[in-house]
């Protein structure tokens, strides 16, 4: 498995002009985490630009022993991205699918791995592009409030980002970061592993779920909507199950977390 | 008795992970025990560089042995025969378990003291003994507990890391004769301590396993932290060394750079408390040590990893375990609940090739690739990659399937027809868009149950609009005019 530190990789300038590489998650089961991505590239002076045609990374094929449907998927996505602009992916798995494993998918396809190896180098996970790419620096509006980040793993030991998640969220004046216990260590999604093997992802969710209540946090952010929905889907159903009719541990998008706390209405208050 | 090895652990592999993960004790067990390992483990390295470096170094070491393996296995052979010890060559567990029962056919043996040997486990050679009329005796403290019990080792480093301070007094004091129950741990280390000794008096055959054999000096190098691995070696009159042919090296200096990773990466310990090299029988002039030594090298599959070249790096381990010290998944189950000799992330990679693909198809998908493994592995194994062609592997169907032991045996003509209508789907714009359309406008009737998602969370349900369609409204909040093409 390859690895990206910050500092190793080398950065370009700010662009006039990003694609967005939204994940088919975001688009169909969390539209604003990709809302805000756009408006926090906007507010920079970045042009934001969707294909219409994308679909996924194909990740879910690859992990699951399915290479040539992973292959079919990811071949149409290389087609996406003509003009040499960064892409940004609002999730470090899937930006690590296509950065360290696209090359690999197409290993014995001469054509599809030089484009996957070009786009490689452009591809960015959406807080690393925030904080090496943008240098990120935008007053905090939002009220004192105690928060937990949760990085997914691929994010961490593939992109680097959690650095980079992390920074962002320390530049917030009035947000405290806890620490939950056992922080760098899987939530348990693993995507079709979460649902091949119900009782281990289970007891890794639920330890999750407890571990961050028991940080303290009064919401999550993560960078990884994946890990958000098993997060969250998991905390809600412990909070049916107890009868609590409100979410004990809210979740929410780096994107959607940052927009919040870091918009201006036009009178001055918070967004 | 030990457990017999399980032929097919993939069969009953969920309904064990359920009854581990359901097990209260086991979960808090494992997950202080491994905490603390893996406090100890990082406690070692503390300088990144420092640890990256010899990381990098031990892998190469470890590729170029196997690099040029059947030269240095010749060489080793050579060797070790020059210094009188004596080569034997399996390739299946049944000989390895037949060489040594010649072995104590012919020194007409009653008993055999073992030290600490995975390999051994594998072959399953205390069943075989034991059934051959020999009195087994585990000498490692863990090994002796699991013995003790009738179970298997959890933990290829720490074999009885399952068990409590309690369990151990209880299994203690029922099953040796005149011990009271005592939690006290240093009265049960000497506890079982004078049993160990007076039995490795009486032994006709020391077992042991092998860290690193080194083909130039033809030394097997053995690491240890109870003193048993040296009585095993030493007193016996015969000493029977079994091990994987991968674990040779070109050079004693290897040996220095390894085991400067092994018990870091095992333990958490800077240095093994006993290093043993043992190059070859007593001499005539020495008043000590075994009038036999003989090394077994097993293949069991081994060589099928060797000959494929991205299975090869399954053979660079150096068996520390710390790859399961750092695993969510191991953590949560324990050793047991794989049913391999070899449990946690290294087991789901090197079962495949002892025990064939689809026998141990579950365990290859029992990982969320979160790579912990691979962070630490001091070799630089490239766990999940494998994990991911073995799924590949186990999952093709007849066409496509390799010649690897197994593969192909796991291939689910649902699970085909899933991916290939999800390929479907994704590959073709038009119908992504088509569907996604269709279940944001359905979204009221997505399940509230969604197979075993919904065991234990509440359902995914679609927003009303798709990210695609939000972008093409017109937004107040637009900064830019950013475009959907």
């Amino acid at each position: 498995m390859e690895h990206d530190t910050a500092g190793a990789r080398r950065y370009p300038a700010k662009p006039a002009d990003v694609y967005l590489f939204a994940t088919c998650l975001i688009d169909q089961f969390a539209p604003e985490a990709g809302m805000d991505t756009v408006r926090l590239l906007e507010r920079e002076g970045i042009r934001v630009h969707f294909p219409a045609d994308q679909t996924c990374c194909g990740q879910p094929a690859y992990t699951s022993g399915y290479p040539d449907e992973a292959r079919a998927v990811a071949a149409r996505q290389l087609e996406l991205f003509p003009e040499p602009w960064p892409v940004v992916v609002p999730s470090g798995s899937c930006a690590a699918m296509m950065r360290h494993h696209y090359p690999k998918l197409f290993a014995a396809d001469k054509v599809h791995l030089a484009k996957s190896e070009e786009l490689a180098e452009r591809i960015f996970e959406f807080t690393e592009f925030l904080v090496h790419v943008v240098h990120f620096d935008r007053p905090d509006h939002g009220a004192a409030s105690t928060v937990a980040l949760h990085t997914s793993c691929h994010a961490r030991r593939e992109m680097g980002s959690h650095a980079s998640s992390e920074a962002l969220l320390a530049g917030l004046s009035r947000v405290k970061l806890v620490r939950q216990e056992h922080a760098e260590e899987c939530c348990g999604f693993g995507g079709t592993f979460s649902v091949r093997h119900p009782a281990i992802s289970e007891a890794m969710v639920t330890d999750k779920v407890q571990s961050l209540v028991a940080a303290g946090a009064e919401c999550v952010v993560s960078a990884d909507s994946g890990c958000l929905f098993n997060i969250l889907g998991r905390a809600d159903h412990m909070d049916r199950a107890a009868g609590r009719d409100s979410p004990s541990l809210p979740c929410e998008h780096i994107a959607n977390f940052l927009w919040r706390r870091t918009a201006e209405t036009l009178n001055g208050e918070s967004a | 008795m030990s457990h017999p090895i399980q032929l097919h652990p993939s069969a009953d592999f969920i309904a064990r992970t359920r009854a581990a993960t359901a097990d209260k004790d086991l979960r808090k067990g494992f997950r202080g025990a491994m905490d603390f390992l893996q406090a100890k483990r990082a406690a070692q390295f503390p300088d990144p560089v420092e640890l990256e470096t010899l990381r990098d170094l031990g892998a190469a070491i470890r590729r170029h042995s196997l690099a040029c393996l059947p030269d240095l296995l010749e060489q080793l052979e050579g060797r070790l025969t020059a210094n009188g010890i004596q080569v034997h060559w399996a390739e299946t567990p049944d000989e390895a378990n037949a060489i040594v029962l010649d072995i104590v056919r012919r020194r007409q043996a009653k008993s055999v003291i073992k030290g600490k040997s995975m390999v051994s486990e594998e072959v399953a050679m205390n069943h075989v003994l034991e059934a051959a009329g020999l009195e087994v005796l585990e000498s490692d403290m863990g090994e002796y507990i699991v013995q003790l019990a009738g179970e298997a080792p959890s933990h290829i480093i720490m074999p009885a890391i399952h068990k409590s301070k309690q369990q151990i007094a209880a299994l203690f004091a029922a099953k040796l004769p005149g011990v009271a129950y005592t939690e006290d741990v240093d009265e049960l280390i000497r506890i079982g301590r004078d049993v160990l000794r007076r039995k490795f008096a009486a032994a006709d055959i020391g077992l042991s396993g092998v860290n690193f054999a080194v083909a130039e000096t033809g030394t097997l190098f053995l690491v240890e932290n109870e003193g048993n691995g040296r009585m095993c070696t030493t007193v016996p009159k015969v000493h029977v060394a079994i091990t994987g042919i991968e674990k040779v090296v070109a050079k004693l200096e290897h040996v220095a750079v390894l085991n400067t990773l092994l018990p870091r990466s095992a333990t958490g310990q800077a240095v093994e408390t006993y290093q043993n090299f043992i190059s070859g029988p007593r001499k005539p002039d020495e008043l000590d040590g075994p009038e036999e030594v003989h090394l077994i090298l097993l293949d069991n599959g081994r060589t099928q990893a060797y000959a494929d070249r991205e299975f090869r790096a399954t053979l660079q381990c150096i068996r520390c375990g710390a790859c399961m010290n750092h695993c969510p998944v191991y953590a949560r189950i324990g050793g047991h609940a794989y049913g391999t000799t070899y449990p946690g992330p290294i087991g789901a990679i090197i079962s495949p090739h002892l025990l064939g693909i689809g026998a141990t198809h579950a365990l290859a998908t029992a990982s969320t690739l979160c790579g912990a493994c691979a962070e630490v592995c001091p070799v630089r194994i490239p766990i999940p990659q494998l994990l991911i062609r073995l799924r590949n592997e186990a999952q093709a169907d007849s066409a496509h399937a390799s010649a690897l032991r197994g593969a192909g045996e796991s291939h689910s003509v649902l699970g085909s027809l899933i991916f290939r209508a999800w390929a479907l789907l994704y590959a073709h714009p038009a119908f992504y868009r088509m569907a996604t359309w269709l279940m944001s406008r359905l979204r009221v009737l997505a399940p509230a149950r969604q197979g075993a998602w919904t065991q234990m969370r509440t359902p995914l349900i679609p927003a009303r609009r798709r990210l695609r369609d939000l972008l093409r409204e017109p937004r107040r909040d637009a900064a830019r005019d950013s475009t959907v093409a």
